[in-house]
């Protein structure tokens, strides 16, 4: 095969570092969560071609992991965000900063 | 293989890109699908079939439908995307991204450097092998997956109940 391990890793790092990028610079919370799939989602793939680099299939397990951790986390934050927006009205996290307990 | 490997590169990257940078959150979420789906390829041409059939049913199917909806039914209309056409001007995102550059950059000499091990070829590891390895020695792993999950489902429910509104017609005329 042609495909190299260095190109899926060089890969993975670009859309991490999309994610970072886009993490960074977005205000509506909805983005912001989306950026961070984008992230685990540049994760699992680095995993994938780990595990093909070696042979071994722990890197697959740990995407299986990173893939539950995922639909748990989108579940709960989209919750939250509703919250957010039933008491607030708006989606930028910047009005999110006071916290009354 | 190569030739489809860079493809499907280029089509994760650009609609990544197109992901970030559009003011509609709809538009977005369409463009991740996309992306997600030919980091399904990239990971069917890495020996990982299985893999690839689980980012397209779970990440691609269940995940982005999740997340459709969600925003369906928030109902933002296009005062959001005006918001966020203003909220993204480029005095705003230009630090940030040109310093995630340099990272970007760093990572990938490092990485390109002439490696220690020699470069292998591609390993096809087929999902028998990651099922005796899942329930083998990461048993207890999954079992904190299924708790994580259930904590998931409770913690949603739990924020994202509505509070029930008791108001009698007359009462709600007077608070008016």
């Amino acid at each position: 095969m042609i495909i190299s391990t260095t190109a899926g890793l060089v890969l993975a790092g670009i859309l991490f570092v999309l994610g970072l990028v886009s993490m960074l610079i977005r205000r509506n919370i909805i983005f912001m969560l989306v950026s961070v799939e984008i992230m685990l989602n540049a994760a699992g793939l680095a995993f994938i071609v780990a595990a093909s680099r070696w042979g071994q299939p722990e890197g697959q397990v740990m995407f299986m992991f990173i893939l539950a951790m995922a639909a748990a986390e989108v579940s709960v934050g989209l919750a939250l965000i509703l919250q957010l927006y039933h008491q607030l009205k708006t989606l930028d996290s910047d009005e999110a900063s006071k916290m009354n307990g | 293989m190569g030739p489809a490997f860079y493809i499907a590169a280029g089509v994760a990257i650009f609609s990544t890109i197109m992901v970030i940078t559009r003011y509609n959150i709809m538009h977005a979420l369409l463009y991740l699908i996309v992306s997600l789906l030919s980091v399904a390829v990239i990971f069917f041409l890495y020996g990982a079939p299985f893999m690839a059939a689980l980012e397209v049913i779970i990440y691609a199917g269940a995940i982005m439908v999740l997340m459709i909806f969600f925003v369906m039914m928030l109902n933002l209309g296009p005062q959001t995307a005006g918001d966020e056409r203003h909220w993204l001007s480029p005095r705003i995102w230009i630090g940030p991204a040109v310093l995630c550059a340099v990272l970007l950059i760093e990572l990938g000499y490092l990485i390109l450097q002439p490696p220690v091990l020699p470069a292998g070829e591609i390993v096809m590891v087929d999902p028998k092998a990651v099922g005796k390895s899942l329930f083998g020695p990461y048993v207890l792993a999954v079992e904190l997956a299924g708790m994580l999950l259930m904590a998931g489902i409770v913690g949603a429910y739990h924020l994202g109940r509505q509070k029930k509104k008791i108001t009698h017609r007359f009462l709600e005329r007077t608070a008016q």
